[in-house]
């Protein structure tokens, strides 16, 4: 069974917060990694290994660079 | 005691040590003659002869943001939580990004990143090891994460020297701001190095204590039955600044940093030199930089690390240069040694005695050995005496690296 949306941006909150320390309800589709969230790209090398490791979805480093917003990794493991 | 040339002074104090998470709860500890040493509880204290060590009082994950902490080696926590509390301490001094500095090392560096790094690697792959790992095993992390948090432009740096790392960099930013590069210089030193590997390897240069039944009567630096170091972790910060600066402002201000004393032993990459020509050279130095004579020096914040031999060599050195009017102590004694924070810690020590007029006694100090004529502090704290008085903090390390830096009264 396919995970929700709302799974997995409840899942991203989750990690982002962990990984962060930013509040996981800030963590919405809208947002930007770096000009909203602030979160630099070795964050978003941990954040991108822990949510393979919660969704079972391999994100490859040349993917990795094109998830701009949050709304961009929800898709990407939705597909 | 005047030069003509910027005067520095110290005007926050932070540390984090075997004793207390603070400045106020260390040193009320050291005036109380208290031990933060103590047996070692690790499933790997069976694989080793030591089985003891001086664990920070207060865990740094405990003060930290979790986030935070993740991404930082336990060295470079402690050195945040000490510069925090020193930059407080300062007043958080007003201070142009350009004309702030930060001298912050450490010994060792992130040592245990390394080893748990190398763990995850062999077991996992190098995909699993942290983003972090580079800037935690790095020895100048700390350096630059007081940096960023300060906004300091002005230089960020840090010096390695072993056990003398700390006192080397107060010595280092005492010139930064001498020499016009700054007006307010966060310095000290960190060490968190309480690992299996670590120990195993003091031990098997035969250096640390292995009074394993009596671990708090372990480090009993100048007493004739020491057997070695005990292994402590934690830091220390000054936060130093251009006199002009610090009334400016008026800040509250400690004491004088009145000069630094080098030398180097080129003998042993280990032992000390036998006839303590380096420790008489620093002490030389210390003097001459600070414009001070052996008769200002009321107190002297010793290296003495318990060690067999290198604690009369020192006493020897101050006696000779110095004079056998100063109280002389180790807080090692109490706080084991925190190799690169050593320095740190001690000057911070050096610091408060001068300020509040008293000197912590060396615990454990039952059988003084013989050769020592130096006044050492013993049972209890002493006072020192009102009017102008100075002190000096030694600190020496693996390498032959020798530094006294040197504090005076306002």
């Amino acid at each position: 069974m396919a995970v929700t949306e709302q799974e997995i941006l409840a899942g991203l909150g989750k990690i982002i917060n962990e990984i962060t320390g930013i509040p996981a309800p800030e963590v919405t589709p809208e947002k930007n990694f770096v000009d909203d969230l602030d979160i630099d790209s070795l964050s978003m090398v941990e954040i991108a290994v822990a949510a393979q490791d919660e969704f079972g979805v391999e994100i490859p480093d040349d993917q990795l660079k094109h998830l701009k917003t949050v709304k961009d990794v929800v898709n990407f493991i939705q597909n | 005691m005047s030069r003509d040339r910027v005067r520095v002074v110290v005007t926050g104090l932070g540390v984090t040590t075997p004793l207390g998470g603070d400045v106020a709860s260390t040193w009320s500890a050291l005036l109380a003659g208290q031990s933060g040493i103590h047996t070692l509880t690790e499933d790997w204290i069976d694989l080793l002869p030591v089985k003891f060590g001086a664990r920070a009082a207060v865990d740094p994950t405990t003060v930290l943001p979790r986030p935070e902490s993740r991404r930082l080696d336990r060295a470079e926590q402690f050195a945040l939580i000490a510069a925090r509390e020193a930059w407080r301490d300062a007043g958080t001094p007003k201070v142009a990004p350009d004309r702030l500095g930060v001298v912050v090392g450490s010994g060792i560096g992130g040592i245990t990143t390394i080893l748990a790094a190398y763990d995850v690697f062999k077991e996992k792959g190098w995909q699993r090891l942290s983003p972090f790992t580079v800037p935690m095993l790095m020895p100048n992390g700390s350096a630059g994460w007081i940096g960023i948090e300060l906004g300091a432009t002005a230089g960020v740096h840090a010096t390695v020297s072993a056990c003398a790392t700390g006192a080397e960099s107060i010595g280092y930013a005492m010139e930064m701001i001498r020499s016009g590069r700054a007006d307010v210089v966060v310095a000290g030193g960190t060490e968190a190095a309480i690992h299996p590997l670590n120990i195993g390897s003091f031990a098997a240069m035969r250096a640390m204590s292995t009074r394993n039944d009596e671990p708090e009567r372990a480090s009993r630096p100048w007493d004739k039955d020491r057997d070695g170091f005990v292994l402590g972790e934690g830091a220390g910060i000054v936060v130093l600044e251009s006199e002009e600066h610090a009334r400016a402002r008026g800040a509250r201000v400690y004491a004088e940093a009145s000069g630094v004393g080098y030398s180097g032993d080129a003998h042993h990459i280990a032992q000390p030199e036998p006839t303590g020509a380096g420790l008489r050279s620093a002490a030389r130095r210390v003097l001459e930089d600070s414009g001070l004579t052996g008769q200002d020096i009321w107190h002297v914040n010793a290296h003495a690390t318990s060690t067999p031999a290198g604690d009369v060599l020192e006493a020897v050195a101050i006696h000779e240069i110095i004079g056998d009017h100063p109280l002389v102590t180790s807080t090692k004694s109490m706080t084991g040694h925190l190799l690169g924070g050593a320095g740190g810690i001690e000057s911070v020590f050096t610091i408060k005695a001068l300020y509040d007029r008293i000197v912590p006694a060396t615990v454990n100090l039952d059988n003084l050995d013989d050769g020592v004529e130096v006044d050492i502090v013993r049972g209890e704290p002493r006072k020192l005496p009102g009017g102008q008085i100075a002190a000096i903090n030694n600190s020496f390390g693996f390498g032959g690296h020798n530094v006294a830096v040197a504090f005076a009264s306002i």
